[in-house]
């Protein structure tokens, strides 16, 4: 199933939490929608699920109009952020209950649906909680529980709300890479929305980065982080070093020192310019870009975390490798491995 | 596009049971007591000032009116101190007394009037030892005030318990660390964030009071101009077949206890907006 | 924090010795000398006692004053069967129309959103603040020999007031509430989120009620009827106002014990009473139950 929005706009009184966004969900992909809160990605989950409508623009399956039809109509997988387990139900009728509420006539028999059910909860290893009810599942077997009761109904979309986002940082891992081998597996179109990008990077074959209401980038994992399309984007995945700078005369520079930097084709005016951490090489002074004086240090694992005041009054974090000890008081010169300048 | 422009909800049935309700709220509710003020429009304003300004019917809505804001006053005091000992101390018999609060609730008007008469009548439990000290309950005004208190209690309790309940009491020992005494802490902390809840209990307290005619006509006595309330004096006129009167005296009751209402709202939305975001 | 500090500082005294201490002084802070605690308690439990527990021990006892034969005779007389009766009839009439209509507002309130809500819910709430004489003196200005539907209803021989189904809408009219606002609450806290899951899983509306919504609520619902119910059998002013008071057809229960008391027969009101009395109590213990499973329902919401 491919999934294709056009020129989608949702405003809630004069919030505008989609502004125009246009995508193609390819058949069988694994989606991410990442974003910080606020930026939209929810809402555009939910009117493609069919449980909100976009104030203007079209959202189309398999080249068919999905807005001509309803939530219930859309055969679409919907995972709840909070999963919306029946609590009343166990979990065996949870799993159960969209493939008893279809219309009679195509309602498969009790035998069927045990046997259907019973097949989601092995795929979802959790055969064994059958008679319990929510409340006695942890917060992971919600969340898959959630999911079975999705798939039960042969979904042609999947579509998952923070899948992870209520959960503790050990489930979260194991989930993840238990949710890229089960879309191997069912190879269903699926997207799920995250703010976490080590999330997105991490299971989704393409990544959308949403802000405020409009997306920032498309790509693979290595295109958003490796080539971020912009500012924002850069700033959101990874972590980054990010200094005001100015262009003029093909020179970069920080304040009012000019830095020894390459500035072949950018566009003069106030930029920014952005470094990941780690791709800030320490030298001697006078060795790089920028000077500076180390003020704080801290181990994390292979890298030293340290504390750099450069001479203009600005202070970065860079991360370097323990090969080298860093003291507090040492002068550095830093050079960029790699950078990227926006303008803005 | 087409879909889109009806604006769709998730949730069917949104316009079947909407018009429903607005139907079954016109019929049961909103079309009767539209009738009454229809009714009092018939009335001149000269009608209207006489039928108020006659001496017994002021002097109906001054009993109604004047003790119902006196056992309110009563109420808030002791149903403050009955929710304090609730909340905030433990004792044998607390959750059974928590319980019996709500009995004005439940048990019927009618049931209390004649039970509060048979109380303190003059040969009653309590209306004996109090006739000894020359106190008459009993078919006189202070019967109906004694009535309204036993009417009003729960609200104060219940409306002021819950929040007592959710104080942070991180404020209190703030203050205290601050070096306010406990007296202090009570008047200056916790006495103001009860506030809006106090003053709903009540009005709560004073509307149920104003309005109530089982619990009270049966202690009252019911002495035109003495001991003659509001309500009563409408069946009276209604009995009389003088609707007209029974339909002023309506009108001006219903008039307090909306403002009364739009009062209460008006203290709840603004008792919300004074709780801090966490 | 000033105890954490204690706590590190004073190396000498054990850990749960300085714990006990703090734990004291953080009590100290937020109560009051015992003296003040027992005259507060004392002061509480006297008021509860003079206004609300003789009063419903007076009843019982003035019940039984003549013993327990003299009691049942009461409840046995023709007239007492017939108020029993009709106080049945119209509680189940007047709480089956509001638990219809609670349902169905319930449903249009909480799971949407609309302009006016609040004002909405206002409306509904008016027969709370209305004096029950005056719910009933709005039905004898409709349906009363002047009323505007008066004429009307004497030509075609309808007879309303002094009858039941003006009893029984009196009766509704100040029960109205009761359910609405037991539903509207607890299905706005629940939120939508299951009955959309149930509705992208393919149910229609109506499964999505009954199979979803019903379930999760059918402690409130409980909770509405019980009170609409111990409401509508007490109700006395509004009833009062348009039964006519005719004896063995339009007297309900408390109508019957004030004709009664109004009569001396004190042994036969009282013995009534106690009825109502009764229904009162297990009106209150029912509710408690129910409030505990209510509240169940929000631990479970939480984790």
């Amino acid at each position: 199933m491919t999934i294709e929005v056009k020129n989608l706009v949702k405003k809630f009184g004069s919030f505008k939490a989609i502004d125009g966004v246009d995508l193609k969900v390819d058949n069988g992909e694994l989606l991410a929608l990442l974003g910080p809160s606020g930026s939209g990605k929810t809402t555009l989950l939910r009117i493609i699920a069919g449980l909100d409508w976009p104030d203007s623009g079209e959202v189309s399956f398999n080249g068919e109009d999905a807005l001509a039809q309803g939530a219930r109509e859309r055969h679409v997988g919907f995972v709840f952020q909070h999963y919306a387990l029946f609590r009343h139900m166990t979990v065996f009728e949870n799993v159960a209950f969209g493939l008893r509420v279809q219309p009679r006539a195509i309602r498969k028999d009790e035998a069927t649906i045990r046997a259907r059910v019973k097949e989601l909860l092995d795929l979802v290893q959790l055969d064994w909680l059958a008679d319990r009810y929510p409340s006695q599942l942890s917060g992971g077997q919600r969340q898959r529980i959630a999911l079975a009761r999705a798939l039960a109904i042969e979904p042609r979309i999947l579509l998952l709300d923070e899948p992870f986002g209520a959960l503790d940082a050990k489930v979260r891992k194991e989930l993840r890479r238990w949710l890229r081998s089960l879309h191997h597996e069912i190879n269903v179109t699926s997207i799920f929305v995250t703010h976490d990008q080590e999330e997105a990077l991490e299971v989704a074959n393409r990544v959308v980065v949403m802000d405020k209401g409009r997306i920032e980038q498309i790509g693979s994992p290595d295109d958003v982080y490796e080539s971020p399309a912009t500012a924002f984007v850069h700033g959101f995945i990874g972590e980054s070093i990010e200094l005001p700078v100015h262009i003029a005369g093909g020179v970069i520079r920080l304040g009012d020192r000019p830095l020894r930097l390459a500035a072949d084709g950018l566009a003069p005016g106030a930029s920014k310019l952005f470094v990941r951490r780690h791709d800030m090489l320490v030298g001697p002074p006078g060795s790089g870009a920028f000077e500076g004086a180390v003020q704080h240090v801290r181990n994390f694992g292979p890298v030293q975390r340290a504390e750099v005041a450069l001479s203009g009054g600005e202070t970065i974090e860079i991360d370097a490798p323990r090969d080298r000890e860093l003291r507090v008081g040492d002068s550095v010169g830093l050079q960029p491995r790699r950078y990227r300048i926006f303008a803005g | 596009m087409s879909a889109i422009a009806a604006r769709r909800r998730t949730l069917p049935g949104f316009g079947l049971t909407m018009g429903l309700t607005l139907s079954w709220l016109s019929v049961i509710i909103l079309i009767p007591l539209a009738g009454l003020f229809l009714k009092s429009l018939e009335l001149s304003p000269e009608q209207f000032w006489n039928i108020l300004s006659s001496r017994r019917t002021l002097n109906a809505l001054r009993v109604s009116f004047g003790l119902a804001f006196a056992a309110a006053c009563v109420n808030l005091v002791m149903g403050s101190i009955i929710v304090w000992a609730l909340v905030r101390y433990r004792f044998p018999g607390r959750r059974l007394f928590d319980a019996i609060v709500d009995v004005p609730f439940a048990l019927p008007t009618a049931v209390a009037g004649v039970a509060l008469t048979a109380l303190f009548a003059e040969k009653g439990w309590l209306g004996a030892p109090l006739a000894a000290l020359g106190i008459k309950v009993a078919f006189t005004p202070v019967g109906i005030f004694v009535a309204m208190i036993f009417i009003g209690i729960p609200f104060v309790v219940r409306t002021v318990q819950p929040v007592l309940q959710d104080l942070d009491p991180e404020i209190e020992e703030a203050a205290g660390s601050l070096g306010a005494s406990r007296w202090q802490t009570i008047i200056r902390v916790i006495l103001p964030s009860l506030g809006p809840a106090l003053l709903t209990g009540l009005a709560l307290a004073f509307a149920r009071a104003v309005g109530e005619y089982g619990s009270v006509i049966f202690i009252a006595g019911n002495l035109p101009n003495v001991s003659e309330i509001a309500p009563l004096l409408i069946v009276i006129r209604l009995s009389e077949f003088r609707y007209a009167d029974a339909t002023a005296i309506a009108v001006v009751m219903l008039v307090v206890s909306f403002v009364v209402i739009f009062a209460v709202n008006r203290l709840q939305r603004w008792a919300q907006s004074r709780i801090p975001a966490r | 924090m000033t105890m954490q500090i204690a706590d590190s500082v004073s190396l000498s005294t054990s850990e749960a010795k300085a714990r006990a201490h703090a734990a004291a002084a953080r009590d100290n802070l937020r109560t009051e000398p015992r003296a003040v605690r027992i005259v507060v308690i004392a002061l509480a439990m006297i008021f509860l006692t003079v206004f609300v527990v003789l009063p419903l021990v007076v009843v019982f006892a003035q019940a039984f004053s003549r013993g327990i034969l003299a009691y049942l005779a009461a409840l046995a007389e023709p007239e007492a069967l017939s108020a029993i009766k009709l106080t049945l009839l119209v509680a189940a009439i007047s709480v089956g129309l509001n638990l219809a209509f609670g349902l169905v507002a319930a449903w249009a309130i909480a799971k949407f959103e609309f302009r006016g809500k609040t004002f909405l819910i206002t409306l509904i709430d008016l027969p709370f603040s209305v004096s029950p004489v005056i719910s009933g003196l709005v039905f004898v200005l409709l349906f009363g020999a002047q009323g505007y539907f008066g004429g009307w209803l004497r030509d075609h021989d309808i007879q309303i007031l002094f009858a039941v189904p003006g009893i029984a809408l009196a009766t509704t009219f100040v029960t109205f509430p009761f359910v609405a606002r037991a539903l509207i609450p607890l299905m706005q806290e629940q939120g939508t989120q299951e009955e959309e899951a149930a509705i992208s899983l393919g149910a229609s509306g109506l499964q999505t009620f009954f199979r979803v919504t019903l379930p999760n609520i059918k402690w409130g619902v409980l909770y509405g009827v019980l009170l609409c119910n111990a409401r509508a059998m007490g109700e006395f002013g509004a009833v009062s106002v348009v039964s006519g008071h005719i004896r063995g057809e339009t007297n309900t229960m408390p109508l019957l014990v004030e004709i009664l008391y109004n009569e001396y027969q004190f042994v036969a009101a009282f013995a009534i009473a106690s009825l109502l009395a009764m229904l009162a109590l297990i009106t209150l213990i029912a509710k408690s139950v129910l409030e505990r499973h209510l509240h169940e329902g929000d631990e479970l919401r939480d984790d």
